[in-house]
């Protein structure tokens, strides 16, 4: 394979470009994780070595609360909005075609987020409060959520439907597969970067995602709403000291899950 | 938020969306809190309250507050539950604004106690969303200061009680200024040597104050000629600034970023507090005079526990609670009773906090803007629009 | 077929009849509306938002927005590129994780995060004492507060929406087809040129969406990272419906925003649409 052969100076130039990039990526999660450790919790100056934020993080019950809210929005979001997405996509490359529809999925990107928050609240408001007597929780922010992630993950998916090598679907209709057995076997796999691209953009998008959730989460919280409410007295060193757990655990997860996948291998 | 169209005969076809809108929030309206299934966290016990009985009942259930964060203090909430029996429910929010559009956008429902500052407070009202307070259900509103029944945006706290107040000054670092500064004109024609080390408030009403002090103005002006006075003196500033910050100025007189910085009273104690560089920031209220802001407590109409909510404001009107408030967060409470069991030490660490309530009161207490609000941040859009 | 058209389009097409077309459509329609003396919406019909919106200090504010989302689209393509093109080409078993990595930060919290440059960027700064520490400089750079902090911030809070999709469309690509231009003689460069970078068009096309879109609409980098000196369209949106509460003058701003937006969306559509249909066709 291309891959085993020696570096030429291109993909040398190319690791070093990754590398930068990740760089500038972990650069202010590196100052965060270093404020989690300062004594005195500003910015301004260190004072010395600390655990002490770590172990209020472990007793502010509602930011750890906030926390695992904000994970269960994100991965119900991210479920719902993938399957409805990558269906989407398939119609939108296969069924139909429409200038109208391609530019459409595009719509639920270009509505401001504070007009997507006044509409959705004063809808479920009409609806869900007046009209149903329900309580509005995480369940109507993840409705709001998979509303503008079922686009991108459409649109993710569909760069890769392009091009789309359709013999080898017909060759397994042609060797007796059914429809939704060839679905499963050969095109799934196929477009799977795609969709693993577009699940991970609707995760990250949501998990993020301040002014929806903040007027369509009624009275539950969510990470994002929780610390953004903490800023009329600054970022506490908490919320580092939190910040720097969840990635510590991220990395170690998909470290760990790597070195499962290359000893299974 | 809709009336019945008046004018339904354009012949659009739009009118059809109008008509559909105009009924969907009839329905809802015309329901009203009372008859509306249960929105708010109402408990089987508590909906009897409304059937008057001779003897009012004792206020229990639940109740949902929305307040920034930690700006109640540590056990408050939890020692109340403990007294009276009555859960509360923090709902957090960020801004005045946030948790307004998010009450525009609910009709004014989904909480029973809201705290907004003083001009949010009587917009809402204005809306026909805040509950007239009861006074006789308030044992302890004699505690606040006559100063705080004569603010203009509420005289006699007839929706509203003042949860903490303060002003709106200069702050700065007293080893980096030239010389103490004494009128807003130190910040909007700053010497050469506080060239971009100087920030000023980014909300609109307290971005605009100093500029309207300095011309004699109202803190509350509507008028468009004397607002673009206002905006081109702050067009000139805009050149010297290092930046718009409402969050973070504090720390930027901390890291000597800034020298001198608009700021609220309470904030500029947060300075104050800095071991370090703490004994070199002050506060002063310029010569031209300036705001008096509030924070205040609202009950919502559509309250479905009102006699708890009435409760949870009575318990925060105590002085030992109003002094713990005090502790927390560096503000003023209305509260002379409050103030008064803040340990001295405290008192002359963050000097502004001896403010007596006359001298809040020569401030302008801040208005809702009402039919002037789109002119205002058109002229504020001006000011700060980037290109 | 048409079963196959209901049940790829149809959950999604519902879900947005649902929760997009009709409650957005509801706030747009107050673009007609006027406001109330105290905020609030009066059913009464004008068109003097409209008349409001023409003020060339909107335009110009439209303006600046549209350059500096531009700018952070370029420099984001600029740096995504390459290390979406290198995440694609690892051995299959690195893919996710490099990937996963390259979102992880963004599982904090964008204010975090934003803070966080703050601490780095500003004049006693971490970046400015570094830098003078070593003698590289006398005076500190002003790195924070202007346009080059709001770009920064930009393609910081985007670059993964710029990695993800072009990575999805050059993994897809037949490592054979490259190999076999360079059998052809082809050279890396004018392999890349004539077949990569056009079969990864799509992807680079949606990178570029992702990342100017929300670009164009944020508020929070232009207040922490621009020091609210130069406010962009999102922030302008923004304060028409919570600082002003004019919800009609905010609507009637977004829906020229849409309908800016949209038209340029259709067009991209169109043209891929007929480059498919050539390609499809010969």
């Amino acid at each position: 394979m291309a891959d085993r052969r020696p570096a030429p100076w291109g993909r040398r130039f190319l690791r070093l470009e990754l590398a930068v990039v990740l760089a500038f990526l972990y650069l202010p999660i590196a100052v965060v994780a270093v404020l989690s450790f300062n004594a005195s919790g500003l910015p301004t100056a260190w004072t010395g070595f600390s655990l002490e934020w770590y172990a209020s993080v472990i007793e502010n019950e509602a930011l750890l609360g906030a926390f695992g809210n904000t994970l269960i929005v994100g991965v119900a979001t991210t479920i719902i909005a993938t399957v409805l997405g990558t269906l989407l996509a398939l119609g939108l490359e296969r069924a139909v075609k429409s200038s109208f529809l391609d530019t459409f999925v595009y719509v639920p990107m270009i509505i401001p987020d504070i007009v997507f928050a006044i509409a959705l609240l004063s809808f479920y408001n009409l609806v869900f409060s007046s009209l149903l007597g329900l309580q509005l929780g995480l369940w109507s922010v993840v409705l709001s959520h998979v509303t503008f992630d079922i686009a991108f993950v459409a649109v993710v998916v569909r760069t890769r439907l392009r091009h789309f090598d359709r013999s080898i679907e017909e060759a397994s209709l042609d060797l007796g597969a059914n429809e939704l057995r060839t679905f499963w076997n050969v095109t799934l796999p196929a477009i799977a970067p795609g969709v693993v691209a577009g699940a991970l953009i609707a995760f990250t998008l949501s998990f993020d995602e301040f002014i929806i959730a903040f007027f369509t989460k009624g009275t539950s919280e969510t990470f994002p709403t929780q610390v953004y409410s903490m800023i009329r007295f600054g970022v506490t060193p908490e919320v580092n000291a939190i910040a720097t757990v969840v990635l510590g655990l991220s990395i170690t997860l998909v470290l760990a899950s790597q070195r499962l996948r290359a000893s299974a291998e | 938020m809709l009336t019945p169209p008046q004018a339904a005969s354009h012949g659009r076809r739009l009118a059809a969306t109008f008509a559909a809108v105009a009924l969907l929030a009839a329905a809802c309206s015309t329901g009203g809190p009372s008859t509306a299934p249960t929105t708010g966290p109402t408990t089987a016990a508590t909906t009897g309250a409304t059937a008057t009985p001779t003897e009012p009942p004792k206020p229990s259930g639940k109740i949902v507050v929305s307040n920034w964060d930690l700006y109640f203090p540590e056990d408050m909430i939890a020692n109340f539950t403990a007294e009276t029996g009555i859960e509360v429910e923090w709902v957090k929010h960020t801004t005045n604004e946030d948790i307004v559009g998010k009450l525009e956008a609910a009709n004014g429902t989904g909480y029973d106690v809201v705290f907004v500052s003083a001009q949010f407070a009587e917009a809402l009202n204005n809306r026909g969303w805040l509950e007239t307070l009861d006074h006789s259900a308030l044992q302890n509103v004699g505690n606040l200061a006559p100063e705080a029944d004569q603010l203009g945006y509420d005289p006699g706290n007839t929706f509203s009680v003042p949860y903490t107040w303060g002003t709106t000054g200069l702050c700065y670092r007293t080893d980096l200024v030239p010389a103490a500064p004494t009128s807003w004109n130190d910040l909007l024609k700053p010497v050469a040597a506080l060239d971009k080390k100087i920030t000023m408030l980014a909300t609109d009403r307290w971005l605009m104050l100093p500029a309207l002090k300095v011309l004699g103005y109202s803190a509350n002006e509507t008028d468009q000629g004397h607002l673009e006075e206002a905006r081109d003196i702050l067009l000139e500033t805009k050149t010297h600034l290092l930046a718009y910050d409402d969050t973070t100025f504090y720390s930027r007189l901390v890291s000597g970023e800034a020298s001198l910085v608009q700021a609220w009273d309470g904030w500029c104690n947060y300075g104050i507090a800095d071991e370090a560089v703490g004994s070199k920031i002050a506060y002063v209220v310029p010569s031209e005079g300036t705001d008096l802001w509030a924070d205040t407590m609202t009950v919502l109409k559509a309250s479905t526990n009102k006699p708890a909510a009435y409760a949870f404001i009575d318990y925060i009107l105590r002085p030992e609670v109003g002094k713990t408030v005090v502790d927390l967060t560096l503000y003023k409470v209305p509260n002379p009773a409050a103030m008064d069991l803040v340990d001295p030490a405290v008192m002359a660490q963050f000097t502004n906090l001896a403010m007596s309530p006359a001298e809040l009161l020569k401030g302008e207490p801040l208005r809702d803007l009402g039919a002037a609000a789109p002119l205002w941040s058109n002229i504020v859009t001006q000011i700060t629009a980037g290109g | 077929m048409r079963l196959r058209r209901l049940i790829l389009l149809g959950p999604a097409l519902a879900w947005w009849a649902v929760f997009l077309v009709v409650p957005v459509a509801l706030i747009l329609a107050y673009s007609f509306f006027e406001r109330g003396t105290h905020g609030g919406v009066v059913p009464t019909f004008t068109l003097d938002n409209f008349a409001r919106a023409l003020d060339p200090l909107y335009l110009r504010v439209l303006v600046f927005s549209v350059r500096v989302a531009l700018i952070a689209t370029i420099v984001a393509l600029l740096i995504g590129y390459p290390a979406a093109y290198l995440i694609a080409t690892l051995p299959a078993r690195w893919r996710t994780p490099v990937l996963v990595l390259t979102v992880l930060p963004f599982w904090t919290s964008l204010l975090i995060r934003t803070y966080a440059w703050i601490v780095l960027l500003n004049r006693e700064g971490l970046i400015n004492r570094g830098l003078e520490g070593v003698g590289l400089i006398d005076q500190p750079l002003e790195l924070l507060n202007n346009e080059f902090a709001i770009v920064l911030g930009l393609v910081y809070g985007y670059l993964p929406l710029m990695i993800l999709p072009i990575y999805a469309s050059i993994e897809r690509l037949n490592p054979e087809l490259r190999e076999a231009s360079a059998d052809l003689g082809g050279n890396p460069i004018r392999t890349f040129l004539r077949v990569t970078l056009p079969l990864t068009l799509p992807g680079v096309a949606a990178g570029c969406i992702f990342v100017f879109v929300p670009s164009l609409g944020n508020f929070i980098v232009p207040d922490l990272l621009g020091g609210g000196l130069s406010s962009m369209i999102g922030n302008l949106i923004q304060s028409q419906f919570l600082r002003a509460r004019d919800w009609p003058f905010g609507a009637t701003l977004s829906l020229a925003l849409i309908g800016l937006m949209g038209a340029l969306l259709f067009l991209q559509a169109w043209l891929l649409g007929r480059q498919r249909r050539e390609v499809l066709d010969g």
